[in-house]
């Protein structure tokens, strides 16, 4: 059998949003399956709008298709009422591509961007008629594998997955195909088991089932491979230089809205800045740019290619790239032609220097400005090691607000490490002065401040600490929003018992994969979605496992416990995550390392790899953490002070 | 004097196949992209966030297929070559541009102009059966006979009963498919229109569209039947002035 179409088109009749299954996007392939090919099916497993733009997927889609040995197609998780219908019709879980089963591919291969996404991947297994359990398969079942930032830690999802991929895909996708494909076309000696073990010598692979994980009450007493020659320890994978990987160069133009609706064009991977709750700067090092002659002339084709009117340069914080103002000056001076084409730069560095590129690319629509300050005191903001200083967020806004724009929008985290009532009441008075600094210029000037819990994260420093429970959550949302009551700063917030269940999910162990099949089971899927998660599933779930969600959540780690994903590596040495630890908790900041000295992290000197970055200079313009004067952080600009409390504010003026 | 607004292009275009589970907005993007991709000089709004001047015709319900959709867009400076290959080609598979003509300064626009449209309907049961030629030709006849067909709308949240017979001109039984019956329709758009989903609801005898194609649209202004791309052609005179 190959297309499933004839089935699929009338079910498509009776759903929202139909165009999310047809595929046929611009830079899409309708491949040709070939018995000496081995077949990928890349599935994000989230809506078709959300999953369509991500670059990770899109680019191994790109380089699987481009091999001789490989085809590839794509699926999402179909919504709810499409899935009614598949499953009253009997359709199974298909590619968007050529409408082909899922089951008939070698490989299914899922993208894990955010951990509460776990139950929907159960789900495609499972519509897709293929064992949800990994130990259920046989020689025929397709192998599963996953990969993104969520495969860090991959033990709550050991049971359903048969081999995770750490770290940077482009180069291991060529190599499992290499395996698969000589145990395809060697009749499959040894079974699943026999590729399974190969597949766990290639580097940067994980099979869990090559793992033997022995307890000690709650606690793991050791992981210990099967075989002499599996690895103890799973070392993430980096392509060393991004100018070896101009992806995608053929970026796939939707048909219908979706996030991220525009160009993307990566300008580099990896960040430095050491910000101690962000798991994705931790796990991408060390900072590797793409060349600027690169970024322009992906810029130049892909809008003559897809007749996009956006582009957006991205990264973990693009103002860093080396000569940023430089390269978007060039992409704004080359778009001759073209028409009104928009440069967005996501993720910016608060500081003015930032809000002056900005204002070089938006030179209309200039409705609203992001930066992510992420803490509410100096004090916490070096906990965290965001090294933004009062006068850097006055002075970027100010600026902001003086070139026309007219809201902010800040971002925070609440539940971080050390945090009292007075560091979150400090994100209500960051607030206020915004808006103050804004009404300077504009009657309209607004501020949005949308407030996440924190989780912490495998790999990060503050993989040790016991994340707030979702009441004492609420307790300081709450605190904040009554704080900022009647005043023209608004609050938005992320449901903090969703927050409990990602931080049960983020830093569980194989256990946890008995409670994600129940949540499943009870119908727990698309569980991001605020319309269809409900806490209770979770807790009723863990009880009938007889497990603590405390434990798992709430709980401080200690130095010497090893945690459930000791055996993957991200490259940084857990003494050197430790010692942070520690620095911040005695709220210690520390300065970016590409230009500064190394702090022996781990990463450029286990893997020799080294920082590509263009400039050997931090970027201009008082930027965070790059030797400026850290002692002024909580300064406050002389005009913003109610009473001026006489000598401290002397040297507090906002530069001009 | 030329037209302030730049020169006028009206652009025919079919839509079929799995494409037709695009909506009417989104087709819309595509257009806009593909004018970008094919370097289209496009004339575009003023203000703090300039669009392109494209006006769209009635819309296609998700799901429809039509041999004969249009839009018009204002080009900043006249073309010469035929584009329709190349917007085909820059455009999603599945739409092509069957034509264009340059029309007159100030044409009325599609959506006013446009009187009557032609459908061909392959009808199912509701439960995908596929029911007999003759049970849909006299339902066809009963209702063609009835001096009235009254359906219920929802506008403003309010329900509301409307007469729909008015609009209809022409229902015809044009043959049995593999799937179920073929019907020929015509209807006006003014002042009552009549979408095929309510037509067959009309029908009754639970009949579901499983293939809608519109297969003509019409322009009808001093006794004269006029395709819309014939119907206001730019005139020597201003195409001299250009």
């Amino acid at each position: 059998m190959s297309s499933l179409w004839p089935r699929i088109e009338p079910l498509l009749a009776r759903v929202e949003k139909p165009a999310r299954y047809i595929g046929m996007e611009r830079g899409s392939r309708q491949p040709v399956h070939r018995p000496d090919a081995v077949a990928w099916l890349l599935v994000y497993p989230d809506t078709y709008e959300i999953g369509l733009p991500n670059q990770g997927l899109q680019i191994l889609y790109e380089i699987l298709n481009e091999r001789r040995d490989a085809v590839a197609e794509r699926s999402y998780a179909p919504w709810l009422d499409l899935e009614g219908e598949m499953r009253e019709a009997s359709v199974p879980f298909f590619s968007v591509d050529t409408h082909r089963p899922a089951a008939d591919f070698d490989i299914v291969a899922f993208n894990l961007s955010a951990e509460l996404v776990y139950t929907n991947l159960l789900n495609c297994l499972d519509l897709a008629g293929i064992p949800v359990r990994a130990e259920a398969r046989d020689d025929e079942s397709p192998i599963v594998l996953a990969g993104g930032h969520c495969a860090f830690n991959p033990e709550p999802l050991a049971d359903f997955v048969d081999a995770f991929v750490i770290g940077d895909g482009e180069e291991p996708v060529g190599e499992i195909t290499e395996v698969v494909n000589a145990w395809k076309r060697g009749g499959r000696v040894g079974g699943r088991e026999a590729v399974l073990h190969d597949l766990a010598t290639i580097p940067g692979v994980y099979v869990p089932s090559m793992y033997e994980v022995e307890y000690d009450g709650a606690f793991i007493r050791a992981v210990t491979p099967r075989y002499a020659d599996v690895p103890a320890i799973v070392d993430k994978r980096t392509v060393a230089d991004l100018a070896d990987w101009p992806y995608p160069k053929q970026q796939l133009v939707p048909l219908i809205e979706v996030v991220h609706d525009r160009l993307n064009v990566e300008i580099f991977r990896g960040c430095t800045r050491g910000c101690r709750f962000c798991q994705a700067g931790m796990i991408t090092r060390p900072v590797r740019e793409r060349p600027a002659g690169q970024v322009r002339s992906m810029v130049e084709s892909g809008l003559q290619r897809t007749g996009y009117d956006e582009v957006a340069l991205t990264s973990l914080s693009s103002a860093d790239y080396s000569g940023i103002d430089t390269l978007v000056g060039d992409l704004i001076n080359e778009q001759s032609g073209c028409g009104n084409v928009g440069l967005s730069l996501p993720s910016l560095r608060v500081d003015a220097f930032t809000v002056g590129v900005a204002s070089q690319i938006q030179k209309v629509r200039r409705t609203g400005l992001t930066f992510a300050p992420e803490g509410g005191s100096w004090r916490i903001r070096q906990v965290i090691n965001k090294l933004i200083t009062e006068e850097d967020l006055y002075t970027a806004v100010d600026a902001a607000f003086s070139q026309g724009w007219r809201r902010v929008k800040l971002y925070f985290l609440v539940g971080l490490p050390t945090e009292m009532d007075e560091d979150t009441l400090g994100i209500a008075e960051l607030a206020r002065q915004v808006v103050k600094v804004g009404r300077k210029h504009t009657k309209q000037a607004s501020c949005t401040v949308s407030v996440g819990g924190f989780v912490p994260k495998p790999h990060t420093p503050f993989q040790w600490f016991g994340q707030n429970g979702s009441q004492e959550l609420q307790r300081k949302i709450w605190l904040l929003r009554d704080d900022l009551k009647r005043t023209q700063a608004k609050v938005k917030w992320h449901d903090p018992e969703a927050t409990f269940v990602e931080g049960l999910a983020s830093r569980g162990d194989r256990r946890i994969g008995r409670v994600i099949e129940r949540v499943w089971r009870a119908g727990g899927t698309f569980q991001e979605w605020s319309e269809h998660f409900r806490l209770d599933r979770w807790s009723e779930a863990m009880a009938a496992e007889g497990l603590d969600p405390d434990w798992y959540v709430t709980r401080h780690r200690t130095q010497d416990e090893i945690l459930p994903w000791d055996h993957i590596a991200a490259g940084l040495h857990k003494d050197f995550l430790w010692q942070d630890w520690q620095a911040a908790l005695a709220e210690h900041g520390l300065p970016d390392c590409r230009w500064t000295p190394c702090y022996d992290c781990g990463v450029c000197t286990d893997y020799a790899l080294e920082h590509i970055v263009a400039s050997p200079v931090p970027p201009a313009g008082g930027s965070q953490g790059t030797g400026q004067d850290l002692s002024h952080g909580h300064t406050v600009p002389v005009e913003l002070v109610e009473r001026r409390p006489s000598a401290v504010t002397e040297e507090a003026t906002v530069p001009s | 004097m030329r037209g302030e607004r730049g020169f006028p292009l009206r652009v025919k275009f079919s839509k079929h196949g799995k494409v037709r589970f695009v909506g009417h907005r989104d087709v819309a993007r595509a257009f806009e992209r593909a004018f970008r991709i094919v370097s289209l000089p496009i004339g575009f709004t003023q203000g703090f966030s300039p669009r392109p001047r494209v006006s769209f015709g009635l819309a296609l319900s998700v799901g429809h297929e039509s041999d004969a959709e249009y839009l018009d867009v204002e080009l900043a400076e006249p073309i010469d070559a035929d584009v329709s290959q190349l917007l085909t080609d820059a455009l999603p598979e599945g739409i092509a541009v069957v034509g264009t003509a340059a029309l007159a300064d100030r044409a009325p626009a599609l959506q006013e102009a446009v009187t009557a449209v032609e459908w061909e309907i392959e009808v199912t049961g509701a439960d995908g059966s596929a029911p007999a030629s003759l049970a849909v030709a006299r339902l066809v006849a009963t209702a063609m006979a009835e001096p009235s067909l009254r359906i219920t709308r929802t506008r403003k949240g309010r329900e509301a009963v409307e007469d729909i017979r008015p609009a209809v001109r022409r229902l015809e039984v044009l043959g049995a498919t593999e799937h179920g019956v073929r019907l020929g329709v015509e209807v006006s758009t003014h002042p009552v229109s009549v979408r095929p989903g309510e037509l067959l609801a009309a029908l009754g005898g639970d009949l579901t569209g499983w293939r809608v194609l519109r297969t003509g649209q019409w322009i009808e202004r001093g006794g004269a039947r006029l395709e819309p791309l014939a119907a206001d052609p730019r005139s020597a005179v201003e195409a001299r002035a250009s």
